[in-house]
């Protein structure tokens, strides 16, 4: 993955935070390979990214980050059980997702409906034949981290790496 | 002003409700995707609508070509992440009127409403 694909992960994650939590955030040295978590992520919000670029963004968080940027989000406190807690977890990597796709010119990508999973010390595998790069974030709320794993469809397509995630 | 949210995010619904709110617009009515507007829209009456773009069932812009097929004249504002220009032209193309991109803040939403009201009224 190129730095200037990381840059767009990092700079929408920025862009959102900013502007729909108030909060300001820092990007961390972003490093190669998906399962390898700093802390325990215990709620994790997932996009499916298909058309000219193929694989997955996960945004992924400890429970109190989770909580904290909610109340940043929504102006609420929530619990992780309540619908409503993975429905704006949803919301936020759809944002991340859609504004960094955007940066991507030239190439038609399409992202699904997000997914939340929660689940204490969870991890989310990634498909096996992208390249997977972790950004991790530190904010007010605390640390979160942005896992994206990336394959293109065309010719041009980036070569799967040796630290791609494994299922654990 | 009657206003329509269409988003499947109940979220994104309530902030976008609390800036309708702040703005002065009392009547709201709430869809979750474009099946469920489609469902509404001719009881409610809308006259503005607001629509999310990637939901699931039907999505915005399926929405919006049903809602002008049908004679629905009400202008249309989409609020998504689809930011990209061949996005943006699909969805005027489509029939909708102005177009905000997530994130937003509420008074770039704000304008962006002003500024459809006034264009339609001046039209």
């Amino acid at each position: 993955m190129d730095s200037q694909s990381v840059a767009a992960f990092v700079t929408s994650t920025n862009q959102v935070f900013t502007t729909m939590l108030s909060l300001q955030v820092s990007a961390g040295k972003p490093y190669s390979g998906c399962a390898v978590p700093r802390f325990e992520n215990d709620v994790s919000g997932i996009i499916g990214l298909s058309g000219d670029v193929q694989g997955m963004v996960v945004l992924s968080f400890p429970t109190t980050t989770a909580r904290n940027a909610i109340r940043a989000f929504t102006g609420m406190d929530m619990e992780p059980s309540s619908p409503d807690f993975a429905d704006a977890i949803g919301e936020l990597v759809n944002m991340i997702s859609g504004a960094a796709k955007a940066k991507f010119e030239g190439r038609t990508i399409s992202i699904s409906c997000p997914s939340v999973v929660l689940g204490r010390g969870h991890r989310v595998t990634q498909p096996s034949d992208a390249f997977c790069i972790t950004i991790p974030f530190d904010c007010p709320a605390g640390e979160f981290s942005l896992e994206v794993a990336m394959k293109l469809a065309k010719s041009d397509a980036v070569p799967s790496s040796n630290s791609t995630a494994r299922a654990v | 002003m009657k206003v329509m949210l269409i988003d499947d995010s109940k979220t994104m619904r309530t902030i976008q409700r609390n800036i309708l709110l702040q703005l002065g617009y009392k009547e709201i009515e709430e869809a979750c995707d474009g099946q469920d507007a489609l469902s509404k829209v001719s009881a409610f009456a809308p006259e503005l609508l607001l629509v999310d773009w990637n939901m699931p069932n039907m999505d915005g812009i399926t929405f919006v070509k049903n809602y002008r097929a049908n004679g629905g004249k009400s202008p249309i504002v989409m609020v998504t992440t689809e930011a990209e220009k061949t996005r943006v032209i699909e969805a005027i193309q489509a029939g909708v009127n102005n177009y905000v991109v997530k994130p937003f803040t509420p008074e770039s939403l704000a304008q962006r409403i002003h500024e459809t009201l006034s264009r339609v009224k001046a039209a």
